[in-house]
């Protein structure tokens, strides 16, 4: 692996163009290089791992139980990206991708490194961008003092630090869980797990409980919530959850079975689960499905992670949720593709080499949907019922100026929905407002997530400066496009 | 609001400021984890009402952590790692009419 800090030392053109340096994006690359391919893999953060192995090779953290043995298996994850003759870009943020006019059937990406752009040609892209954490708006979620537990974990893991104070974790999903442990693991002082798991998804999951039963998540997943549980003051069937304080967090007020309940807090972290970040993907042109069962929208992809955009393959969690050695597995699968396309390997070779891998992933993969099943999120985190709660953090839009829009207005979809009230239109473009403006939306009309559809995203997906963009080398298109 | 965890593995302290008050943090953290170990509540305020903000998702995601470092605005702090010498300053929301008179 060549790591790159000065980006005029880019190669004009690559064969492959890997985005994201997580556990799909690694493998991607690292099989990409293996096979014979001019790669390379540019990543946003200073390290690779992506969010899950965050930090892998460079935590502060030193007593390795703290985090558990799963995050450091990202290590040989790292170690065999670094073998690779793969080309390596931190910090360096991917803003966008379009296909090359000047060369039909490849493409063009937009490229930021320490205040320097580029463009770069790529012969096929791999987007390993992941996923982030699905919003969870609730009153008072803007204070700061409110974090979504991911964000303690990258905290823990990159920075080795933790909430200082009284902390109190709320949502559900597996990440909670694992987090409430490597938070108390570190000595934080947890007053409270809240969980928000409605009941009544257990009936639902039954029915994926078998293949549940003979995935590795079990003993996993079991070990964690009975750890948190018994160390922890644990409330479940949490139904409503309220963050109060003047400038910053001071309480949150739960509702649980008719009762309510007031905790002190200096930190409030939110989980509601993970879904696939899909603004690079949407930007890219590339279709996507809403996924009933993972309720989120997601790339649709064939079975190599190609997607509607013929050299484009979506590797990883951004193609659906997965977990991180399911991604990994993606991303190798990909990058076999790859090399078939461009001509390293024929068919029968790559499903050859391809095979015992799916046969890993399908392992990986077996109870994902009874996880999907049982921490679906009620209803209420989905579409907030307060009208006061804000949706679009960014232009502070809030839900009942959403449902109202929808109603009085016959707003029908998102992207209507922006010209009227500016939500999605803010700096994070729509990342933190799309799943519950296009909720909001449908429960008013009473249609359904996939027939609102989602926000038409448009790059440059990352914000670039206008000294950036000045300063990219002109073409004749380019100065044709402005001149008369 | 973050302190560092007990058995933290050194590495050198750097020197910087937020809003011109000198303050330390650990060589590899980005600008927006040494504002939370250093007790900074909020980094900006928004352009819609002036309300104060923290860095809320850490990972590139939702744009809270928006901060100046060296005179340049709009900067993800949960994306920059932190040098020495850097000037951050809160990110207060837009321009009004009286900041442009004065």
């Amino acid at each position: 692996m060549t790591p790159v800090s000065d980006i005029g030392t880019l190669a004009e053109t690559y064969d492959l163009v890997v985005v994201g340096a997580g556990p799909a994006g690694l493998s991607a690359a690292a099989r990409a290089a293996e096979l014979g391919l001019a790669v390379l893999l540019a990543d946003e953060n200073p390290a690779p791992g992506g969010q899950i192995y965050r930090s892998v090779t460079t935590t502060p953290v030193k007593n390795r139980a703290i985090l558990g043995e799963d995050y450091w298996r990202g290590a040989d994850l790292v170690a065999r990206f670094e073998r690779s003759l793969a080309t390596y870009a931190p910090r360096c943020t991917v803003w966008s991708l379009s296909p090359d006019e000047t060369a039909p059937g490849t493409f063009e990406l937009g490229l930021s490194l320490d205040g320097k752009a580029r463009i770069i040609g790529a012969r096929q892209v791999i987007l390993a961008t992941g996923a982030q954490e699905r919003p969870f708006p609730i009153p008072g979620w803007t204070l700061p003092g409110v974090m979504t537990a991911g964000a303690a974990q990258i905290a823990l893991k990159s920075a080795g630090a933790i909430p200082a104070g009284r902390t109190v974790i709320a949502g559900c999903g597996p990440l909670l869980y694992l987090l409430a442990g490597q938070l108390a693991a570190a000595g934080c002082q947890i007053a409270a797990v809240l969980d928000t798991t409605p009941s009544a998804n257990w009936s639902k999951a039954l029915g994926a409980l078998p293949g549940f039963l003979r995935s590795p998540y079990l003993a996993k997943g079991l070990k964690l919530m009975m750890a948190a549980r018994r160390k922890l003051r644990f409330v479940s069937g949490v139904t409503s959850l309220t963050a109060t304080g003047e400038g910053k967090l001071a309480s949150v007020q739960f509702e649980q079975g008719g009762r309510t309940g007031t905790i002190a807090c200096d930190t409030l972290l939110l989980h509601q689960g993970v879904m696939p970040s899909v603004n690079f993907s949407n930007a890219a042109g590339c279709a996507h499905d809403f996924d009933v069962e993972q309720h989120a929208f997601v790339p649709r992809v064939d079975a190599w992670f190609v997607s509607s955009v013929p050299g484009i393959a979506i590797a990883g969690d951004g193609a659906g949720i997965g977990g991180a050695e399911s991604a990994a597995l993606r991303g190798e699968i990909a990058a076999f593709d790859v090399g078939r396309r461009l001509g390293k390997l024929d068919e029968a070779e790559r499903d050859r080499q391809a095979a015992p891998i799916r046969v890993e992933l399908e392992k990986r993969l077996h109870g994902r949907r009874f996880l999907d099943l049982l921490y679906k999120p009620a209803p209420q985190f989905l579409s907030p019922p307060k009208d006061e709660t804000i949706v679009c953090r960014c232009e502070e839009v809030t839900a009942g100026q959403i449902r109202d829009a929808a109603r009085r207005l016959g707003v029908t979809g998102p992207n209507q929905m922006k010209a009227f009230l500016r939500c999605g239109m803010g700096p994070c473009q729509g990342r933190l407002c799309g799943p519950t403006v296009v909720e909001l939306i449908a429960e008013t009309r009473g249609t359904t997530p996939a027939e609102t559809g989602y926000y038409r995203l448009r790059p440059p997906v990352k914000p670039v400066t206008l000294a950036e963009l000045a300063a990219l080398p002109q073409t004749e298109a380019s100065v044709k496009a402005v001149v008369r | 609001m973050f302190r560092p965890i007990a058995d933290r593995i050194a590495s050198g302290e750097l020197r910087f400021t937020f809003d011109g008050t000198p303050m330390t943090a650990r060589a590899g953290d980005t600008v927006a984890a040494a504002l939370l170990v250093n007790g900074i509540v909020a980094c900006r305020e928004t352009p819609v009402s002036d309300t104060p903000r923290a860095p809320y998702c850490l990972m590139g995601v939702c744009f809270d952590c928006l901060v100046v470092i060296d005179g340049i605005g709009n900067r993800q702090g949960c994306l920059v790692p932190l040098a020495e010498g850097m000037q951050i300053e809160t990110q207060h929301g837009r321009r009004h009419l009286e900041d442009i008179r004065s």
